[in-house]
């Protein structure tokens, strides 16, 4: 299972990478495996206000149905449209055809309170077995 | 805390990277790979499933049939020796305590296989109405049930096999060799798609599951609950728990058919499933058929309009048909259009005839 190590993490089991003011964010490989097979995904709306830690959109797998939350404050200013017709990129790539949405951070900062360190991460997912 | 229990495969589903799920007090493959590679190698392939968790009680003697005819309210001791019927055991007053797979095995040895999670049900009820000259065994523990399912399945179980399959009908079953190992082998499955269960001794799953795995030239996958779940539903097959339960009887599952008010003597619900059959069921199933990407899940409300109709009592996203699909529970007299309440939001939904997916049809 991979944890890269440029990437920031959530207790949701979502990833953040952070350019500049930007936040790109998508669901985890430890994610993907637990849900199995993505078969739909929400997103938020460009241009849509978010708030960390609140719910902005919905991932459907074959057996169940979870909240996508945003990892940080700020302003949608991109959504990956490719995954309206194939959310199985989620499962094949999740760090990477499979991002979901970015973000332009409020004020320009990300708060580094409340996401976790690739350790940390690792160590999380461990111990939830 | 309860200890889970292991089937005789857990090293090969070990062996084979399956994410395991506990499922009725077993634990079970739930995926091993992609869940739909695994339901669509059943539908147009084959696949093997491990279904050690299932119940499996022999009620033998040369009372078993009446005893039988007694307990369930199918005709076993109508059926010929070498035949299978699908049927229930049900409470008193009509509800479905199980939906049951009987064997034929010999004139005087009955096989009765009931869900994982109603096997000591099944087994106390059959022990309590079981009276006269049959005896009620339970072999759940000394049996193994491995299951090759699809349409190449036929092919790949021949080359390993002393049995003449294509001469075996749907719903019969023959004693035989398996990879030189003794079986029982029914050709009975729970996808909607042809297919083989092969009864054998526990030690015998291991070796019994290789040889199969690597009876054709690519191999044949393994597949896990999640694909099952999802074949049964696009088949319209019934999950005790979700479209069975002791608050239903059969006619309310659309499966009056099961009832067998036309054999002689009582049996145990007779009078409650009489004048069920007569009055008319209290709700009925359908099929519904999703217009929106979001899935109906069990227990999401059915709505006509903006009132309550009904309740999914399953639904998932269909390989088969590329939308979600859901059966549901709606008032007798409600006909649609139907919408369902999906987190807050509704849903179009539109009703289809049971089965979502016939193999003799195609889609």
């Amino acid at each position: 299972m991979s944890v890269p190590a440029e990437l920031l993490y959530t207790q949701e089991h979502e990833w953040v990478a952070i350019d500049g003011g930007t936040a790109t964010i998508g669901i985890t490989d430890y994610a993907t495996q637990a849900l199995g097979d993505v078969v739909y995904v929400s997103l938020p709306e460009v241009g849509a206000a978010v708030t960390a830690g609140e719910p902005c959109g919905e991932v459907e797998s074959t057996k169940s149905v979870s909240d996508l939350y945003s990892p940080v404050d700020g302003e949608v200013t991109e959504v990956n449209e490719e995954l309206n017709d194939d959310p199985g990129l989620i499962n094949a790539e999740p760090y990477g055809l499979g991002w979901m949405f970015r973000v332009q951070v409020a004020n320009g900062q990300v708060p580094a309170a409340g996401l976790l360190s690739p350790t940390e991460y690792d160590a999380l997912t461990k111990s939830a077995g | 805390m309860t200890s889970t229990k292991d089937t005789p495969l857990r090293a090969v589903h070990e062996r084979l990277g399956a994410t395991m799920t506990e499922f009725a007090g077993w634990l079970m493959p739930l995926r091993y790979r992609s869940e739909t590679a695994e339901h669509t190698a059943v539908r147009t392939d084959a696949a093997l499933f491990d279904l050690s968790h299932m119940g499996e009680i022999a009620v033998t003697g040369p009372g078993a049939g009446a005893a039988l005819d007694y307990a369930v309210c199918g005709w076993p001791s109508a059926l010929a020796v070498g035949r299978a019927r699908y049927t229930m055991l049900c409470a008193p007053d009509g509800g479905v305590l199980d939906d049951l797979i009987i064997y034929r095995q010999a004139d005087e040895r009955f096989l009765v296989v009931a869900n994982a999670s109603n096997t000591a049900v099944v087994l106390a009820e059959l022990i309590a109405r079981c009276s006269g000259a049959a005896l009620v065994t339970d072999e759940s523990a000394a049996t193994g049930l491995v299951s090759i399912q699809g349409p190449n399945g036929c092919g790949v179980l021949s080359s390993v096999t002393d049995i003449p399959l294509a001469d075996m009908k749907y719903y019969a079953g023959a004693y035989g060799t398996v990879a030189g190992r003794e079986a029982w082998v029914a050709r009975t499955g729970y996808t909607g798609e042809d297919g083989f269960e092969i009864f054998c001794a526990p030690a015998d799953c291991e070796p019994l599951w290789d040889a199969l795995s690597a009876a054709a030239p690519a191999g044949v996958p393994p597949a896990g609950l999640a694909a099952r779940d999802t074949l049964r539903l696009e088949a319209g097959m019934p999950l005790y728990g979700n479209e069975l339960g002791p608050d239903v009887t059969p006619y309310e599952a659309g499966l009056g058919r099961v009832v067998r008010l036309d054999k002689p003597g009582d049996f145990v619900g007779r009078d409650a499933l009489a004048a069920r059959a007569e009055a008319g069921p209290r709700r009925k199933l359908v099929g519904l058929l999703s217009g929106s990407r979001r899935v109906p899940r069990h227990g999401y409300a059915v709505l006509s309009g903006t009132e309550a109709a009904g309740v999914v009592t399953s639904g998932a996203p269909s390989p088969t048909l590329g939308r979600p699909i859901a059966m549901a529970y709606v008032e007798p007299d409600a006909n649609g259009p139907f919408g369902i309440d999906v987190r807050g939001t509704t849903e179009p939904a539109e009703v289809t005839a049971l089965p979502f997916y016939d193999r003799r049809k195609g889609r």
